[in-house]
Parts: structure tokens; sequence; C-alpha cells
């Protein structure tokens, strides 16, 4: 393809990432302005910009390792995703720390935990620079090698001078572009929105890019995975990578997976998304997921690429790191070829971008800053113009790095594949852990341990990766084999004899081992100092303290409001600076006019200009201009229980106050339920004096009728009486009734429990109503020869149960048509007894009305009534008897009722 | 002579009233529920209803009201037998148009002597 089309096509790429990004800081202006949500706050834009932990590396080298190793590429994706739920607890703290104390990098991080020591903070950028320089050389060679591969130069050319490289020019771009949207606002701990809108964007483009180029080899060159991995098995030297045979160690695996871990939280770039361009902590909650979901994505069609490249290629020499670009390119899509590149472009930058913006921050504020302002003559000379030169500082590192890299990449870098340089520095990386993780769990974790921890991991770091690859240019062959001077358990790559593991996980076994002794030793050994104490405590217990920078202010001595003031216009111009102290007078409700400025104040002045200028360069200003009396650690300690005991009171209040509110709670539904069983009672009442007054009315007037006429013919008087004495049993009944039902609900009831057949009470019950049946020629059909179904019952109380259900089902059927059937099954442990009547049924609607007490069902008036207290009692004896009761029925379709009683094991 | 209707879903209590009303010579209708005696009614323009209240498909109260506020009835007198006998319920009873509130059980002799006196009014 042609040179120059490539260049535009570039260049018209990294025009479009300029255009989001300024739209974006655009966009940010102006929504201040009118009050809405930032772009950035956003869990998906949040989990994308995380994805900058898959650099060139992944896009063109995990598919390089697939087709040599296999499987292994799959260490440093499976371990981010293993880790991805801790985040919630390591993540969200660290993002916590940092956002209460304003720490702007990982250099930061561990200087401002350990004392605020300046250091640390240089240790640690120094070991950062060290380790990802070669890290950013190897996405700028991975630009130049796809460049010329897709141009058809042989990529083992350089250009005889940078002025004629491609890449160079395009490491310029990058350093504009950095330095444009990486170095916009003094404070680093603001957010980048065009910057990490671009990175998201980013994310975005390379994993279209590699899906398509994906899905291409899978389903276009080849008949889908099946077929790649079909063919591929026929292959002896392709089959060995898919298993774990010689040459793949699980301990390989192990400590691979291992690396990835921290890498993911502590490379500059991951910890400067994650942490400094957080939003909001719950966007952790979404990207514990989404972000291992990307990497699954990703990781998806490497071994097909890989595969179909070695099947399509065959051994032709080809780099198999090139594959995701040669294979669309050789099989003419011209077009994916571009994609594929624009993809590996878009790794490249958005890595080169995010690692030399959280690198240049490091530089400025923890190796610049401390040292120019503990330099008083240098801090008068620049005067008002201090945030300018830190701002500047940073562009200059940001050129400085990408040169250094650059020059890195000519001379040195081609010795190395992607993925060996990318796991170096994830094992610098790595030695950052025991500081991190110990600093935030534990508070006895010292300074001298933290610096010793580092200096010895790091140099055996060195030592036995960094080392090996001098040879043979620097240093003698010998020392690789006979070790050096002759010591043989010093060999490099085989530490104390250890040689059974890759030289990466040979370095991160030893350098970690003795990284984690030292500080584990160096804190026990060596005392903390009063702050170091202190930031110890404000780190581990970060949750427990709401804004540990006001409200548990650890300051002793004298230092002016106005020298404060002045401090802070150095850094923020007067405007600023005077905003945000009357912005911290109202929330602490301060008086303006002091002339001394209480603890809190300086804690905050030197946490607003820790995110401005680092952690240590802020202390040492603070202490500069304050006279401060040395502080003890009984002090720090008595401070910080007060503001706990604080705390804990205002918990035991509100934990009070929930008490009393459940409380009040709780009573108001007593007396609700009180009201409503009162009302019941009330409702119980009117319906018995009703239920009394009815057939009393009938006697009374009857009787009075037959008392004033003489004359009333026999038959009348024979139907009066006939009917008064009906209404007298009804009478009786009910007031059996009533108080039946009174006895069940006060649990006075007791039953006389004796061994039964059912089947014998059925067949009684069943008798006892066949006078009621027969009068309204009505059939009850009982099937005696069931199961004779012994129980444990109380007889009068049953047959009670049956003939109320009988006579009910007898009730509700036509005369001459209605048709009655009892049924006793056993099932199990229970016995089920049901009486089925073809009567005019009930609407499901009412089915758990009738078991209560007085629900009457409005049928045909002709009916004779019950008490509507028959199904109440009903359902209380079977529910004594550990039995349950229930209806089916529809209307016009009879009903059924059933009930269960346990059987009588003995 | 009168036109008596009385309604009542407990057979047993019409058996007694329609005993009484036709020996004071009234003709007497009979209901044994709200509907039927919203039927009968419309063709018979009774000058005496005697209502319960708690009845199905209409309850006595709305038939009260109905011929209260219907143009055909205005002869038309209502004593409400209830067993309800509360003071609110009588009141609902005197509120709902009824000319008489009487609550069961009552006599018998009382009854009659109230109706005669309405009718006669």
């Amino acid at each position: 393809m042609n040179s120059l089309t490539i260049v535009v096509c570039s260049l018209l790429y990294l025009g479009l990432l300029f255009g989001i990004a300024f739209w974006a800081e655009r966009r940010e202006r102006t929504l201040v302005a009118r009050q809405k949500q930032s772009l950035l706050n956003n869990p998906y834009i949040y989990a994308l910009s995380l994805a900058v932990y898959c650099t060139a590396w992944t896009f063109y080298g995990s598919v390089g390792q697939a087709a040599t190793q296999g499987i292994n590429f799959l260490s440093v994706y499976i371990g981010p995703t293993l880790a991805a739920p801790l985040w919630w607890i390591v993540l969200r703290k660290i993002i916590r720390i940092c956002k209460i104390h304003r720490i702007t990098s990982i250099a930061d991080f561990i200087s401002a935990r350990y004392g605020k020591n300046r250091g640390l903070g240089i240790l640690v950028t120094v070991i950062c620079v060290a380790g990802i320089i070669p890290y950013i050389s190897i996405q700028l060679k991975a630009t130049a090698v796809s460049f010329a591969l897709l141009s058809g130069q042989s990529s083992a050319t350089h250009a005889p001078s940078f002025l004629t490289d491609q890449a160079f020019y395009m490491t310029l771009l990058l350093g504009a572009f950095t330095i444009l949207f990486g170095t916009r606002k003094l404070e680093a701990t603001e957010r980048h929105e065009g910057l990490v809108t671009a990175i998201a964007f980013e994310s975005l483009v390379k994993l279209i890019a590699f899906l398509s180029v994906g899905l291409y080899v899978t389903f276009g060159l080849f008949d889908g995975p099946g077929d790649i991995f079909e063919r591929a098995s026929q292959q002896p030297a392709l089959q060995a990578s898919l298993t774990f045979g010689p040459g793949h160690s699980s301990a390989d695996w192990f400590w691979y997976t291992l690396l990835s871990i921290p890498a993911i939280l502590f490379l500059p770039r991951q910890f400067q998304v994650a942490v400094v361009e957080n939003v909001e902590e719950r966007h952790l909650n979404k990207a514990m997921w989404l972000f291992p979901l990307y990497l699954f994505l990703i990781t998806l069609f490497v071994l097909p690429v890989a595969f179909g490249g070695k099947l399509w290629f065959g051994n032709t020499g080809l780099d198999a790191d090139g594959y995701v670009l040669s294979l669309p390119l050789m099989t003419g899509q011209k077009g994916l070829a571009l994609l594929a590149y624009i993809g590996g472009l878009s790794a490249a930058t958005s890595m080169i971008i995010v690692e030399t913006t959280a690198l240049s921050v490091m530089i400025s504020n923890n190796v610049v800053m401390p040292w120019l302002v503990s330099r008083p003559a240098w801090q008068l000379k620049l005067g008002n113009q201090s945030s300018r030169f830190v701002v500047y500082t940073r562009r200059l590192a940001i050129l400085t790095l990408l040169l250094i890299s650059y020059g890195y990449y000519r001379d040195v870098s081609d010795r190395f594949s992607l993925v060996s340089v990318g796991m170096i520095s994830f094992a610098a990386v790595a030695q950052f852990s025991p500081a991190i993780i110990g600093g935030i769990c534990w508070k006895n974790g010292a300074q001298a341990g933290a610096r010793l921890g580092l200096i010895v991991g790091t140099a055996i770091w060195f030592y036995t990766l960094i080392v090996p690859t001098l040879i043979p240019v620097l240093l003698p062959e010998s020392l690789l084999t006979d070790g050096p001077f002759g010591l043989s358990f010093l060999k490099p790559q085989a530490l104390f004899g250890l040689n059974s593991l890759t030289p990466i996980a040979h370095s991160v076994f030893w350098s970690l081992f003795f990284n984690v002794g030292c500080y584990v030793w160096g804190s026990i050994n060596r005392p903390q100092t009063a702050l170091d104490h202190n930031q110890a405590i404000l780190f581990v217990d970060v949750f427990q303290f709401n804004r540990p920078s006001e409200n548990t202010a650890i300051w002793k001595g004298k230092v002016s409001v106005d020298a404060l003031r002045k401090l802070l216009i150095t850094f923020f111009g007067p405007e600023q600076s005077q905003q945000t102290l009357e912005r911290f007078a109202r929330r602490n409700r301060l008086i303006d006019r002091q002339s001394y400025a209480d603890p809190g104040l300086v804690t905050f002045t030197e946490t607003m200009l820790a995110g401005a200028i680092g952690t240590a360069s802020a202390r040492i200003l603070v202490s500069s201009i304050a006279k401060e009396d040395p502080i003890t650690v009984d002090e720090i300690i008595r401070i910080l229980k007060t503001s706990q005991e604080l705390m804990t009171v205002n918990k035991e209040l509100e934990r009070k106050s929930n008490e009393l509110q459940q409380l009040t709670q709780q009573l108001s539904e007593t007396n609700e339920r009180l009201k409503q069983m009162d009302q019941q009672k009330d409702e119980f009442l009117s319906t018995i004096t009703h239920e009394i007054r009815t057939p009393i009315t009938s006697i009374r007037a009857l009787t009075e009728i037959l008392h004033d006429n003489d004359d009333v013919d026999t038959a009348t008087r024979q139907q009066f009486l006939g009917t008064v004495i009906k209404e007298s049993e009804r009478l009786t009944r009910l007031i059996n009734q009533v108080l039946d039902l009174e006895r069940f609900e006060s649990g006075r009831m007791r039953l006389h429990l004796e061994p039964l057949l059912l089947r014998d009470v059925i067949k009684d019950a069943v008798e006892a109503t066949a006078q009621l049946a027969s009068e309204k020629y009505v059939t009850v059909q009982f099937l005696a020869n069931c199961p004779p179904t012994p129980v444990v019952a109380d007889r009068d109380r049953l047959m009670q149960v049956l003939i109320n259900l009988l006579s009910n089902a007898i009730k509700f059927c036509e005369p001459e048509k209605g048709h009655i059937i009892v049924r006793l099954i056993v099932e199990g442990a229970t016995c089920k007894v049901s009486v089925c009547d073809n009567g005019a049924g009930i609407d499901p609607a009412l089915h758990s009305l009738i078991f209560e007490k007085f629900y009457q069902v409005q049928g045909d008036h002709r009916k004779p009534k019950g008490s509507g207290l028959g199904l109440a009692i009903t359902k209380k004896i079977i529910e004594l008897h550990n039995g349950s009761i229930d209806v089916d029925s529809q209307p016009g379709h009879g009903s059924v009722f059933t009930f269960q009683l346990p059987l009588s094991t003995g | 002579m009168a036109n008596v209707l009385i309604a009542d879903d407990e057979p047993n209590i019409l058996l007694s009233l329609e005993f009484l009303m036709k020996k004071e010579g009234h003709k007497v209708f009979i209901a044994r529920d709200g509907g039927e005696a919203y039927e009968l009614l419309q063709h018979h323009k009774p000058d005496l209803l005697m209502l319960d209240i708690m009845m199905p498909r209409m309850n006595g109260l709305e038939l009260c009201k109905y011929v209260k506020s219907t143009d055909g009835f205005q002869h038309s007198k209502i004593i409400i037998l209830s067993a309800k006998g509360k003071e609110i319920d009588i009141q609902r009873g005197y509120e709902s148009g009824a000319d008489l509130y009487v609550a069961k059980p009552f006599s018998t002799r009382d009854l009659v002597a109230k109706v005669n006196q309405l009718l006669s009014a």
C-alpha cells in the first residue's frame, strides 16, 4: 500500500483524536455553567478507559505469542479478570484515599503513605521511568513495524536518520497531544476530560478493529473456528501449543497471572485512569464486569488468528506478531488491513499518551518540585510564576520521556519481542505492591521497610531481568553461565540454584520474596516517625474518617493565615486562592479575620498544594513557613482517638434514634392491630345479635299470633308451631356454635382424641344426614370399600365437620338432581376426605372468604339459611387436628371441599 | 283496604307478616329479596311497604330512597323492619325517607296498631 495513504490515514486518525479531545474539553467547560453531568461520569466510559491496559502488546503481541506458545498469552488477561471482584475492596480504598489526600500518582501515593517522604517518591518515580521507557519504546516499535508491513517496506531496515523516520514524527505528534490534553491544568488531581474521552474512544477503535480482523480470518478465510482448530490439530507443532506439554509449566502460568494482578492497578497509566481520573466510586461496580468482558472480547479471536496465520503462511518466516495485519493484507483486503493498522495505532498511542502523562506528573511532583521548594532562593526567583513552572516541567518531562523512548526504540528495542518487554515492565511495577497493599492494610507498615523493600526488590529485578539483556554487548557471557566472579549461586537467571523457572517467573519470585521480606522486617524493626504513623492510620482507616484533612488535623504550631494565603496564591493565583479559602471558612464556620491559622486550615492548605505539586513538596513548603512544634506519637493518637470517639458517639446516637423510630413504628403497628381487632369484635357482636334476633322475631311473632287468634285453622296452626320449633332449634344451634367458636378462638377447646377408623366415622356421618338428603331427593354416595384409615381424632368434632360439609352440599344442590360423592384417599402419611357436589358452585374470588365467620354465600333466597359459622368452625376443628381444608369450585360446576388429616402412625 | 308490599329474605318472618296484614283485610304482595320488591313496586304502587334492610340484590334503604324520590309513589308509606337496632341504623332509616322504623323482634299488636295509624293518616 502506498506510504502516503497510510501517513494521511494516520494523520486523519490522530486529527480525529484531537477533535474528540477538544470537543470533550469544550463540552465540559460549558457543562459547568449548565450544571450538567460530565461525560466521564459514566461507568461505561470508565471501563473503556481502563482498557488502556490493552496496548500494542495485546493487539499484535498476543497473536505472536499464541502462534509460538499457544494459550500462554491468556494468563495476563486471566489475572485481572480473576482479581476484578477484589477491586471493590482494594481499588475503592485507594480511590477514596487519593480523593481525600489529593494524591496524583502512584509515586505520590507511596510517598504520602510513608510519612510524605520525598526519597520514596523519587525512588518510585525512578523505578517507573526505568521500567516503563522500554515499554513505551516497543509501542513505537510496533507502530513503525506495522507501518512498514502495511507499506510493503522491509521491517528490518531502519530509516538512516531520524529525520526521515516516520516514527520520529509520530512521537512528536503524540508529544503534542499529550502536552495539550495532559497538562492543561496545574492540579494533577483534576480530571483530564478530553484525554480520557479520547482514550475511551481509542479502546473502542482497537476492539472493533481486532474483532473485524478476527471475524474475517475465522469466517472469511476459513470456515469458522471449528475449521481452523480442526486443521491446526493436524499439524503437530500447533497441536502441541494447545496443551500443557513440555515447555509450558504451570508455574509460569501462576507467576504470569499473579504478575498481571498488580499491573492492572499499579502501572502508572492504569493508576491514572483507574484512580486519578475516577469520578465516582460506584462506577467500579460496573467496571468490575465490563472490563473483564472487554478482555474476553479482545482475546476471543487471538487463537483463530494465530492458527489461521500459521496455516495460511506456513513456515515462510513471517513474524507472527504481524499476523493481524499481514493476513488481511496478503489476501487482498486492503481496507481491513488499514483498519487493523489504525486499531494497532490506537492501542499504541493510548498507552503512550496516558503513560507519559502519568510519568510527567510523577517527575514534576515527586522529583522536581520537592527539590525546588526546598531551595528558598529558587522559590524567590520564580515568585508567582510557580504554577507555570510546574506545568512547563511536565511538558518538558513528556517530551524528554518520548524522545528517550524513541532513542531506546532505535538503538535497543529491536532485540525483544513485544511480550517480553511488557512482562519486564509488569515485573518492575509489581515491586510496588508490598508497599501499597501493606500501606492500606497494615498500620505498622513503615517508611524504612517500604524503602528497603523497594530498593532490594528493584535491584533483584534489575539484576535478573535487565542485566541479562546487556549480555554480550556490555557484559561478558560468563556472567550468565558461571555467575559473577565464578559464584554460580549468583547466576542472574538461576539465583540460589533456582533454575526451573522462566526468566520472568524466576525474577518475580526472588524480587517479590525479598521485597516482602525486607518490607516486613524493616517495618517491624525500625520505629515509625510521628508523621509516618499519622499517615498510616489515615490510610488504613480511611473509611472511618470522613474528612481527615479537616476534622482530624494533626498539626501543632504557629503560622499566620496570611502566610498560607500567599503560599496558595503562588500556585493557584489570587482569585482561586481567595475562593478556596472562603469555601473552607464557610464549611468550618470560621470567623474571617483570624491572624493565626488553626490546624485544620494548615492541613487544608497542604492538601490543596499536594494536589498541584505532590504530597512531599506540599509538606516541605508548609513546614518552611510554619514554626512547627514537634508532635509526638502520643499526641497523634490522642487527636485521632478524639475524632474517632466523636464518630462513635455519633454512630451511637444514630443507632439510638433508629431504635426509637423502630419502636414507634412497632407501637403504631400494634395500635393499628388492636384497633382492627376491636373493630372485628364489634362486627362480630353486631352480626351475632342480628343472627339471634332473626329467629326470635319469627318465634315471637308467630306465638303472639297464635296467642291472640283462637280461630286459626289447624293446618296454619301446625305450620306456625312447626316453624316456631325450627326457629328455636336454629337459635339453639347458633348459640352452641358461637360458644364453640369462642372456645376455639380463646384456645380453651379440648379435643378428646382417640384412635378412630376414618372410614367408619364417614359412614356414620352419611347416615346421619341421610334424612336431610332424602327429603330433597339428593343422593349421597360413599364407597365403603375404601381403606379403613386409622386416625387419632375427636370423634364428635370430626362428625361435626362431616355433617357440616354434607349438609352444606345438600343445601346447595338442586332437589332431585343433586348428587354428592364422598371420597377417602390415603396419600403417604396423610389422608384426604373430599365432599363433592353438583350444586351451585362458588366463585373462586370467594374461596378464601367462605371460611370466615358469618360469611354467607348470597344465593337463591329460597334456600334455608345457616348461621354463617359452620365452615369457620369446621376449619378450626381441622386445624386443631393438624390438618388443612380447601375448596375447589366454579359457579355452576359444583364444589369440592377437601380436608387432609395426618394418618396415625401407631 | 290497602295494598301492602312485604319484602324480607327470611321466609318465616314473611309468614307472620303476611298473616297479620291479611287478617286486617289488606291485599298483600310478597317479595323475597330487594330485586323482587322493586319489580312488584312498579306494577302495584302499594300504599304501604314493609321492608327489611339486609336483602340480596337491593337493600331496604335503597328501595326506600327510590320510592320517596319517584313520581307515582307520593301516597306510599314505608315501614322499615330490621334486626339492626342501633341509633345510627334508625337514623339512617329515617334519612332514607322511612315513615317508621321498627326494630326486630317486634310486638305484633303494636305493629298492627302503627300500620293502621299510618294508613289512616
